[in-house]
């Protein structure tokens, strides 16, 4: 007959106990919301798997008491549990969650990490070491340890995670990692996003100082956040024992709507002007559970008038020979495990140390059972010596560990030569505040000596420490950063695996800085970021130098404090929102009518039509031929549109356009070139002159917001005498141009109040009028050479103009295209587009467009720079058609273009470059695919063959004028 | 000119259901369209709004006011901007939870309460907004990102339906 280990009664004879069946099936909440299967499933269905099975017993002839318990179903055994407290900490013992670690099952209770559910098991060693493979287990029980590197594998894969920081939940699926984690190979379907707020006061982090400073701030009135990295309020007093003043604080926070108080809240950035990112983990520890219209985590964006970085500090290892074992960990960490989550970190437990803080977790253990063979001391002097005596416990002064034995996990810690049998180790060199915001923010740190460790060392306007982050932390008297013993094995930054070796190493080969060393060494670069080892290399280079910790201070602290996800920072800017759609007012038309958009800026516009198996090339064909001969329309609203009004319009127009505009009669258009100082292109379109002092500019779509601004620089910084005022009105008109031999019969049939006769109508004018009461302006503008009207209309009325045009145009197969048959027809006719058969590199002149250049004007913006000698290099690059005399080969846009080869041979490299193709289409009108290239000396060229490569083998081109199809212009007026 | 008898749309009719779903906590509605008027050499208090007329004048920037549905002053310079922007009613308890996640100034109801307005983005949206009261808020933005607008909001108000 075995024995049970009841937690409360220790072991009894089973006939004592009752078992209870699979533990954690919780009775469902609503089970009046479960189908008949999913009740049948809860009342009759258990796991019944060979192996470790988590159980519920009742020890039903003792204490009455039901827990949980692991048996193996093979072997009968019992796993001891050992390592679980049968009371205190602040987990939800009457719940159990069950997960799986390395493909093995545990449990744990709500309120757990991983980390503390794993070591209740009795499990230290989570991880092996990046470069060693040494095996590596849990050293902290925060964001510090630097040894429990865990990647999540469900309920979605999340890498480099620590054990200590991943709260405990129901299904949860995690390993241990060599380092390196997995990203996800399917998308992330969690939500991810941000919030401002604002405050008086920030308080960062929810410890004894924090909760203090908050606590005031709220009573005086302040607006108040107050963040904090844990599940729970508390900081240094979760580890300990809180007699209730916590819960106090933070209801009274509570009770106050002017403040904002998170949990799981890490600030990781301290920015200017009071500015701090916070990321909060909202729905991480519900698991499967967690809400999805809820985001996972939340980059919190505060802005704060007040600073106070009230963050704690972490307690810092003493480095020895073979430090890096699974067991080793820190004093504090240990305390923590046992009076936050009940947990025993080990049987055995050596405690070394140099200061009076590890006494705490040497007593509370001791309490707890846990059995503490002796406490090395470092110091001479012990002020705690009585306390031992009085538990008795050994305790060894003037002592150090120098090394540790055992296979996997530590068996021996070895103190000054003799072997002490143990199964953890608990380490305190002392404190190193958190001062990683307070460096961030910029403040200076300062080495104090009576805490071997670096504390702020100013004062920071807007910014303030309080607490054990500004050094309000026990003195030690004793400063060791690492004992004597062999190098190689002496750890200082597990995470990376570099070790006192490798700093020697740094030292010996002349490095002085430590950021040097940092980068040499590696140490401080992984994962934790040198939260433990980074005062500990300062000090032992400070040693190996032999000069003082002032000297070699630290090394910079940067953002973000803890790791943050990618997601987390990318928040809802992603999928669809990733950058604003922009739709004209007949988007819904146009999908309707199954239009392929294309990306124009940030505006979705139709690229082609597709009819029933088309593909792009039939339909933009079938479209340029309607457009020359017949006609088509296309929806032109994305092009922007600024209103110039005031006395001055005129002058200032003059002044940026290169040509005169001031002449244009009001009703009437003008195409305009706009240059920057240095002569070169940077937008054209149309001028339309609505009266003597208003203009309606046109811009370039992906212009607009460039222009309007480089129009304001000069009317406010050169010219602020100027009356003109300028005012984005793209939105205001919706433009349909309607092109082709037939657009006046159309025109004429909708509008037939306005004579479109060529004589009472001419090109470049404006005509305005009515639909049913709807003001309609009319322009006779071309961008296609073919007889061409543009149709200006409030989008209100939008849909209806464009239907309304549809029917006037039916008769004549009115036929709707996109931007791909806008770019073939300009192309056709050398039109150019700004920013595609330019680069900010051509000249109006390179363009062909010298007309458009006024010399009558005494000065505009670019004038000047075109009689610069390079300028006016006949050289230059100028834009010339290309026609490949295969008539076949569409040549891919940005193709480079050489010298005509005899042989038809690539010639070997370098291959001196004349241009390069800038657009290129299949044309219906000329039934032959042609480009537009800009090519040096191009226009002397006329005439010539050149070779343009495509893949391997090149592509002979006829050099041509840019306008291919009606060179006179025969066709404009129809 | 004759009343119009043409059919209009609005740029956000696919989202009317969507809107008309929204708990009352974070209600948003399409308003109805209004003449808008970009207005020059009317003085105006930064960052605030006015009754005027029956409708709102709204400081956009030093000279610079965008009348809603009022009439602008006989001797201001004015452009008609009516349907450059369409404007978005956002009422509701969390109304400023909402807002927050994308708009960087301080909606504290001290410091952003009724009458006070600004020109500031809302998401990766430039927008003017108006407090109209505590829970109260009229975003104005550009029609063209209009439909961008409505899929933030939307989504931003997801956690509270």
């Amino acid at each position: 007959m075995q024995l049970i280990e009841c937690p409360w009664c220790g072991p009894r004879e089973e006939v004592e106990f009752h078992y209870g069946g699979q533990a954690g099936v919780p009775y469902p909440a609503d089970p009046s919301a479960l189908s008949d299967e999913e009740w049948a499933h809860y009342v009759f269905f258990r796991d019944n798997r060979k192996g470790r099975f988590a159980e519920r017993w009742n020890h039903s002839a003792g204490c009455r008491r039901w827990f949980n318990a692991v048996r193996d179903t093979a072997t009968y055994k019992f796993e001891k549990p050992g390592f679980r407290t049968p009371s205190g900490g602040r987990i939800d013992r009457s719940r159990t969650l069950t997960f799986t670690f390395g493909g093995e099952t545990f449990t744990g209770h709500p309120g757990d990490t991983l980390a503390s559910a794993l070591l209740a098991a009795g499990r230290h060693t989570i991880a092996t070491s990046v470069k060693l493979g040494r095996p590596r287990g849990i050293t902290a029980a925060g964001a510090e340890d630097s040894g429990g590197l865990v990647q999540i594998e469900e309920p979605f894969p999340d890498p480099m995670q620590l054990a200590a920081t991943v709260e405990l939940y129901d299904g949860l699926s995690a390993r241990g990692l060599a380092g390196q984690g997995r990203l996800a190979d399917v998308p992330d379907s969690a939500r991810y996003d941000a919030k401002h707020h604002h405050v008086d006061l920030l308080v960062v982090g929810a410890g004894p100082a924090g909760l203090i400073a908050a606590l005031e701030a709220s009573r005086a009135g302040d607006r108040v956040a107050l963040v904090d990295e844990q599940s729970e309020a508390g900081g240094s007093l979760l580890s300990g024992q809180d007699d209730g003043w916590v819960a106090g604080a933070v209801a009274e926070l509570a009770g106050n709507p002017d403040v904002l108080h998170l949990q799981r809240t890490t600030a990781f950035g301290a920015y200017d002007d009071g500015f701090v990112l916070a990321v909060e983990r909202r729905t991480d520890h519900l698991g499967a559970a967690a809400p999805k219209n809820i985001s996972r985590q939340r980059v919190w964006r505060l802005r704060a008038k007040q600073v106070v970085v009230a963050t704690g500090a972490h307690e810092r290892p003493i480095v020895f020979a073979d430090n890096d074992r699974p067991g080793i960990m820190l004093a504090g960490a240990a305390r923590t495990f046992l009076n936050r989550y009940g947990v025993r970190p080990g049987r055995e437990a050596v405690v070394f140390t140099t200061n009076d803080s590890a006494y705490d977790a040497a007593f509370d253990l001791h309490r707890a059972g846990v059995h503490i063979p002796v406490i090395v001391d470092a110091r001479p002097e012990v002020p705690r010596a009585d306390e031992c005596a009085a538990a008795g416990i050994r305790l060894l002064t003037g002592a150090t560990v120098t090394g540790t034995r055992g296979d996997d996990r530590i068996t021996h810690a070895i103190v000054d030569g003799e072997s002490v049998p143990c199964d953890v180790l608990l380490v305190s060199g002392g404190w190193n505040p958190a001062v990683h915001l307070f460096s961030q923010a910029g403040g200076k740190l300062r080495y104090d000596e009576t805490l071997g460790a670096f504390v702020p060392g100013e004062r920071l306007d807007g910014l303030t420490v309080v607490g054990a982050a500004a050094g309000e932390i026990e003195a030690t008297p004793l400063v060791l950063w690492r004992v004597p013993g062999p190098s190689d094995r002496q750890f200082v930054d597990l995470q990376r695996d570099a070790t006192v070796a490798d700093i020697e190493r740094a030292v010996g080969a002349g490095m002085r800085s430590l950021e040097h060393i940092k980068r040499y060494t590696t140490i401080g670069t992984a994962h934790d970021q040198g939260k433990t080892s980074g005062v500990l290399t300062s000090g032992i280079v400070a040693e190996l130098l032999g000069v003082p910790l002032t000297a070699t201070g630290t090394t910079t602290f940067r953002p973000p404090y803890t790791p943050v996800a990618f997601a987390a920072l990318a928040g809802r800017d992603r999928g669809r929102l990733f950058d604003p759609e922009r739709y004209t007012a007949l988007h819904d038309w146009h999908v309707a009518a199954g239009a392929v958009f294309e990306d124009v800026g940030q505006w979705k516009r139709p690229r082609y039509y597709p009819r029933p198996g088309e593909e792009m090339e039939t339909a933009v064909l079938r479209e340029c031929a309607a457009a020359r001969t017949g006609v088509a329309m296309i929806d032109g609203s994305t092009l922007g549109k600024i209103d110039v009004h005031g006395p001055d319009a005129a002058v200032l127009l003059d002044r940026l356009y290169t040509n005169l505009i001031s002449s244009l009669k009001p009703g009437m258009v003008r195409y305009g070139v706009m240059c920057g100082v240095d002569g070169m292109v940077i937008d054209d379109g149309t001028v339309m002159r609505l009266a003597d002092d208003r203009f309606l500019v046109l811009t370039t779509t992906g212009g607009a917001a460039k222009i309007l601004d480089w129009m304001e620089e000069w009317l406010q910084t050169e010219w602020p005498e100027l009356r003109v005022h300028l005012t984005s009105v793209t939105e205001q008109w919706a433009t349909f141009p309607v092109v082709g031999p037939r657009s006046r019969d159309v025109i004429g049939a909708l509008f037939p109040g306005v004579d479109v006769s060529k004589e009472a109508f001419p090109f470049m004018a404006l005509r305005d009028t009515e639909l049913d009461g709807v003001p309609i302006r009319l322009a006779r503008i071309s961008f296609s050479g073919e007889l061409a009207y543009e149709v200006y209309v409030n989008p209100w009325y939008a849909v209806a103009v464009w239907e309304r045009l549809l029917e006037a145009g039916r008769p004549y197969g009115i036929t709707t295209y996109g931007t791909e048959t806008m770019h073939v027809l300009r192309a056709e006719k050398g039109y150019p587009i700004i920013g595609q058969d330019t680069d900010g590199t051509v000249t109006p002149h390179d363009l062909g467009l010298a007309w458009a250049v006024s010399k009558k004007k005494p000065d505009f913006i670019g004038k000047r720079s075109f009689s610069r000698t390079v300028n006016v290099d006949p050289m230059r690059k100028q834009l010339v058609g290309l026609l490949p005399t295969d008539r076949g080969t569409v040549l891919p846009e940005g193709s480079q273009i050489i010298e005509f080869q005899p042989d038809g041979a690539r010639p070997a490299p370098p291959v001196p470059m004349l241009g390069h193709v800038t657009s290129s289409y299949r044309s219906a009108e000329l039934g032959r695919p042609f480009a537009l290239a800009l090519v040096k000396g191009g226009r002397e060229r006329i005439g010539d063959t050149l070779h343009v490569p495509v893949g391997d083998t090149l592509v002979p081109v006829e050099v041509t004028g840019p306008v291919l199809v009606d060179p006179e212009g025969t066709r404009r007026d129809g | 000119m004759a009343e119009p008898t043409l059919s209009r749309t609005h740029p956000l009719e696919a989202w009317t259901a969507a809107f008309e779903a929204l708990p009352p906590a974070v209600r948003i509605t399409a308003e109805p369209y209004v003449p808008m008027f970009d207005v020059r050499g009317v003085t105006a208090e930064p960052n605030t709004w006015i009754e005027v007329d029956g409708g709102r004048a709204v400081w956009l920037g030093p000279d610079e006011s965008l009348y809603l549905g009022a009439t602008p002053p006989p001797d201001a310079a004015v452009t008609d901007v009516s349907a450059q922007r369409i404007a978005l009613r956002l009422t509701g308890g969390h109304v400023r939870d909402v807002l927050a996640q994308g708009c960087a100034i301080d909606l504290h109801p001290r410091v952003f309460g009724r009458g006070r307005s600004a020109v500031t983005t809302l998401g990766q949206a430039g927008i003017v907004l108006l407090a109209l009261g505590d829970d109260d808020f009229l975003v104005l933005v550009r029609s063209s990102f209009a439909g961008y607008l409505a899929d933030w909001l939307l989504d931003a108000t997801l956690e509270f339906t």
